[in-house]
């Protein structure tokens, strides 16, 4: 099936997401769409999806003119689409979710058919080597598992246009590279695959065509043979270096060491994070690598000291922080970056110069005897936004309404506004634009050469490789490993999953 | 249930998140269009005064009134179809329909008009004092709900639901009325001790329940409504004690306080208008200070919107709620000096009413700012002071009152609804959500 999508533009407001946006995708091919966030690639596949109306343009099947009222409409066209976050209903198993919204039923009591929808998946998960259970409950799949149920789901629609948005944001390398084996099927068999992503990497393995879009228009089409580079600028609009620049470490003293630190679950007894220790020096950067939840969180959060349930030791400098209150510990120098910035980093409501001082706001000179010095405070947003190329209308705009990657800004500077002694950031870059990345990458480093010892938590290889020093690989709370940064990926998966490394250990 | 909801509610919100901040965001966002200005500046004027439109459209402050006036539209039917003119009109509406016409204009006239001189100014009066004494009785019956309503509001924004201002404001009273009657101290230090008095009763009914909810998580909403029950009993029980009561009397009410621990009229003995409302607007300045420009007014917005970051920005939480508990109960306490201290001078156990209740009302149409808080008190004290001349000169029940107070809340809880009546356009987060 031949999908084409003709001069489609969609407005919010005074705002056009997505402006006469051309595309054609041809049956038996991956079409990649790559743009950075808030380029309109989601937006684009919503009114595809029949999501949004779109403001103008046409969507055409097989040459035919369509339009979708709404999810239905596009699913009973062929078209399926996998979300970036899963639409699963974690209580059900795999045959019930599959099922649900297209219930077959049988015999007069209209029971439902559980049998019919078990052997659509077991037809569905054979034909491509899935080895998805239609039994097993969803909540107890792993993430990628989930994910094959998802395009099962879409398949058993009998999807011929199938849409994956940021399908690999949650997977770990592996399961990234199964996936795309999957996809590669999914093409050999006659389906039209689109690829939303904005990791190149991937673009480079797997597509046929390259589309991208930046600021809601499409700017150029590219073949997968186009480097990393050529891609990125398109994205971006402007060259784009995609390898930090940074000189060798020269780690000063141990600033931080962690002794035996274990964290147990207070509702299940289980340790999340078991026995680990490690040090950091002044003027180096260790990343934690792992694959997510694997106590990477529970590490960074129980030395600043928000978790409670904490056995072991953490000393900063030869202070001791272990059962002081968060805000001492923020005194004693150490700059926390939050790995759920929506959640833990920012106040969404708060104004742009409100955030800046959110744990500055009662210290001189931000206020005096209790009381907030507008100025002062407004002259500091000033300078930070500045400062960090925050883009914001106002540093009196909320907080909420600024991008994922200008939120990670206003945390940055505000925590790299006090000297600090220890740098902890966890998923520093997730869902930031490559422009941002950059930019965040290139702070980091600069703190490190201050003499601040650096730890950086991230489930992107890439960017662990990008920036560490010395790299702690992660499994099931406890550290498998501290190795350089010069083994290969790999091995490095192979750790990520519990093996230990071959390499040699670096000091 | 934080716990399951912090991860539930990230889920849900990131996959719109770019692109529903896309509208809003610089980086993304097209240049204005300056390129076009000098050639057609009326097209880019017309545009910018649509959009200051569209602000004030989507402002929340629009819906606040458009609430009111569409439940005092509401209230026009219920004022019609509740007169006997009307009824009687009606019944041979099919021959001469202008007579019930004729009877439903003057039954909403009659109310209207009864609730305006009941409760603004009084044109009938024979003099000044007796044409503005309406509105010093709606700022006189204003006075607690603004006490009350700006200890609510800071509550509210500190995500702190409290349903106690009702036991608050009647421990406050007590304490107060107590002091005001059973101890004799020299003139103005008497005043001074009695509010202490009534600001202290207020903020230990409002330490337990922060106390709780700081030490065992124990639900602010329940403890506060429980709360409620224990303070009217407690009072019901003091009243019946000798030390409550007047000497040779075994009525539940208590000796009228000193003359030296009432607040002092405003405005002379003509008018009920005491120094308390004073008080009461003075402490609205406090409120707006201590939210606005004190660190610990930003402690406590920042737990309000977002204890997580809160927390991760080393505040500390647990503090926050039992001091915002305690500054709200201080209020609620105060509310209590208006009546035992200002308007009826004794405490009894109706001496709390329905004030405690109907602040909440008042500090959510104020949208818990001190200004809009003091507003909307005075709104509703005129609908309270109104209440009296609207069933003696329109012969209305006093209920039609209490339908339009629940018709606000009702109306301010679904802002949807009031913007599909009045056809005003949805703020932008709001459609990205219904799509």
């Amino acid at each position: 099936m031949k999908l084409e999508l003709r001069k489609i533009t969609k407005k919010f407001g005074d705002f056009t997401a997505n402006d006469q946006i051309d595309l054609v995708v041809e049956s038996g091919t991956v079409h990649a769409l790559l743009g950075e966030n808030g380029a309109g690639k989601s937006t684009l596949m919503n009114v595809l999806f029949g999501l949004y109306d779109a403001d103008g343009g046409e969507i055409l099947l097989d040459d035919e003119t369509r339009v979708f009222a709404g999810p239905g409409d596009a699913m009973a066209a062929g078209i399926g689409m996998v979300h970036q976050h899963f639409m699963l209903v974690p209580v059900f198993t795999v045959a019930e979710n599959v099922m649900l919204g297209h219930e077959q039923v049988r015999g007069p009591a209209k029971l439902l058919d559980l049998e019919a929808a078990r052997e659509k998946v077991r037809e569905i998960s054979d034909r491509f080597g899935f080895h998805v259970d239609p039994d097993a409950m969803v909540e107890d799949l792993s993430v990628g598992a989930q994910q094959r149920v998802e395009i099962i789901k879409a398949l058993s629609r009998d999807a011929r246009v199938l849409i994956l948005d940021e399908p690999t944001a949650v997977l770990t390398p592996q399961e990234t590279d199964e996936l795309l084996e999957i996809v590669g099927q999914l093409r050999d068999s006659g389906t039209a695959v689109v690829l939303i992503t904005h990791k190149l990497r991937e673009v480079k393995a797997i597509a046929d065509t390259i589309t991208v879009i930046r600021r809601g228009k499409v700017v150029g089409t590219a073949e997968p043979t186009a480097s990393q580079e050529e891609l990125a600028s398109l994205m971006v609009g402007r060259d784009v270096s995609m390898t930090v620049d940074k000189d060798d470490a020269t780690p000063g003293e141990p600033m931080l060491r962690v002794e035996n630190l274990t964290v147990i679950d207070e509702d299940t007894r289980i340790k999340l994070l078991d026995g680990v220790s490690f040090e950091v020096r002044g003027g180096e950067i260790l990343a934690v690598a792992g694959v997510q939840g694997n106590g990477q969180t529970e590490l960074a959060e129980a030395i600043l000291g928000v978790v409670d349930a904490v056995e072991g030791s953490v000393t900063l400098d030869g202070t001791e922080l272990m059962g002081r209150s968060i805000r001492d510990n923020l005194d004693a120098g150490i700059g926390f970056v939050p790995e759920d910035r929506t959640e833990d980093g920012v106040v969404a409501s708060f104004t742009v110069a409100n955030n800046l001082i959110l744990d500055l706001y009662d210290r001189e000179p931000y206020s005096k005897r209790g009381a907030i010095d507008p100025g002062v405070v407004s002259r500091n947003a000033e300078e930070q936004v500045e400062k960090f190329d925050v883009r914001t209308t106002s540093t009196e705009a909320l907080t909420g309404s600024l991008s994922g990657g200008n939120q990670q800004k206003v945390v940055l500077a505000r925590e790299l506004a006090r000297d600090l002694k220890l740098l902890i950031a966890s998923q520093p870059t997730r869902g930031l634009d490559v422009g941002s990345i950059e930019f965040v990458h290139k702070r980091i480093i600069e703190e490190r050469d201050k003499g601040v010892a650096v730890v950086i938590v991230s489930s992107e290889l890439d960017e662990v490789y990008a920036l560490a020093d010395r790299i702690a690989v992660m499994y099931h709370g406890r550290i498998v490993d501290i190795v350089s940064p010069d083994t290969d990926r790999d091995t490095m998966g192979l750790m990520m999953a519990g093996a230990h490394g071959d390499e040699e250990e670096a000091a | 249930m934080s716990g399951e909801e912090k991860g539930g509610a990230a889920e849900e919100r990131t996959p719109n998140e770019p692109e529903a901040a896309s509208p809003a965001d610089p980086e993304t966002a097209p240049e204005p269009p300056r390129a076009d200005a000098p050639g057609d500046p009326g097209a880019d004027s017309g545009s910018r005064s649509r959009t200051v439109l569209r602000e004030i459209l989507e402002s929340s402050t629009l819906v606040v009134i458009m609430a009111i006036v569409a439940s005092l539209a509401i209230g026009g039917l219920l004022i019609v179809f509740a007169d006997e003119d009307v009824r009687e009109a009606a019944t041979y509406f099919f021959s001469r329909p202008a007579d019930t016409f004729q009877a439903m204009g003057d039954a909403l006239g009659g109310a209207y008009s009864a609730m305006f001189s009941g409760a603004v100014l009084n044109f009938n009066a024979n003099d000044f004092s007796g044409v503005i004494k309406p509105f010093t009785q709606t700022l006189t019956q204003a006075t607690p709900l603004i006490f009350a309503g700006l200890g609510l509001g800071i509550g509210f924004r500190a995500g702190l639901f409290n349903i106690g201002a009702q036991g608050q404001l009647l421990i406050g009273a007590t304490l107060g009325a107590y002091v005001g009657f059973a101890w004799h101290l020299p003139w103005g230090i008497h005043l001074l001790v009695a509010i202490v008095g009534c600001a202290l009763g207020g903020a230990i009914w409002g330490f337990i329940p922060g106390f709780l909810k700081a030490r065992t998580g124990a639900h602010e909403v329940i403890v506060t409504i429980m709360l409620n029950y224990i303070a009217l009993n407690l009072v019901a029980w003091l009243l019946t004690l000798d030390a409550f009561q007047r000497e040779g009397s075994d009525n539940p009410i208590t000796p009228i306080v000193d003359e030296t621990a009432q607040y002092p009229l405003l405005l002379g003995s003509d008018f009920n208008l005491h120094w308390g409302f004073v008080l009461a607007l003075a402490c609205a300045a406090g409120v707006w200070w201590l939210m606005e420009r004190s660190t610990l007014g930003f402690e406590f917005r920042a737990v309000g919107a977002n204890p997580h970051a809160a927390r991760t920005a080393g505040m500390n939480v647990t503090k926050a709620y039992i001091l915002v508990m305690v500054i709200a109960g201080a209020l609620a306490g105060l509310a209590g000096s208006a009546p035992v201290l200002g308007t009826e001078k004794v405490l009894t156990t109706a001496t709390a009413g329905s004030l405690g209740f109907d602040a909440i009302t008042v500090a959510l149409l104020g949208r818990s700012r001190p200004l809009g808080t003091v507003m909307a008190a005075i709104l509703f004290g005129g609908l309270r002071a109104s209440g009296p001349t609207l069933q003696v000169q329109a012969g209305l029940p006093v209920d039609i009152v209490f339908v339009i107070q629940a018709l606000i809340v009702l109306f301010i809880a679904a802002p949807p609804l009031v913007r599909s009546i009045f056809r005003l356009p949805a703020p932008a987060h709001e459609k990205e959500v219904a799509a």
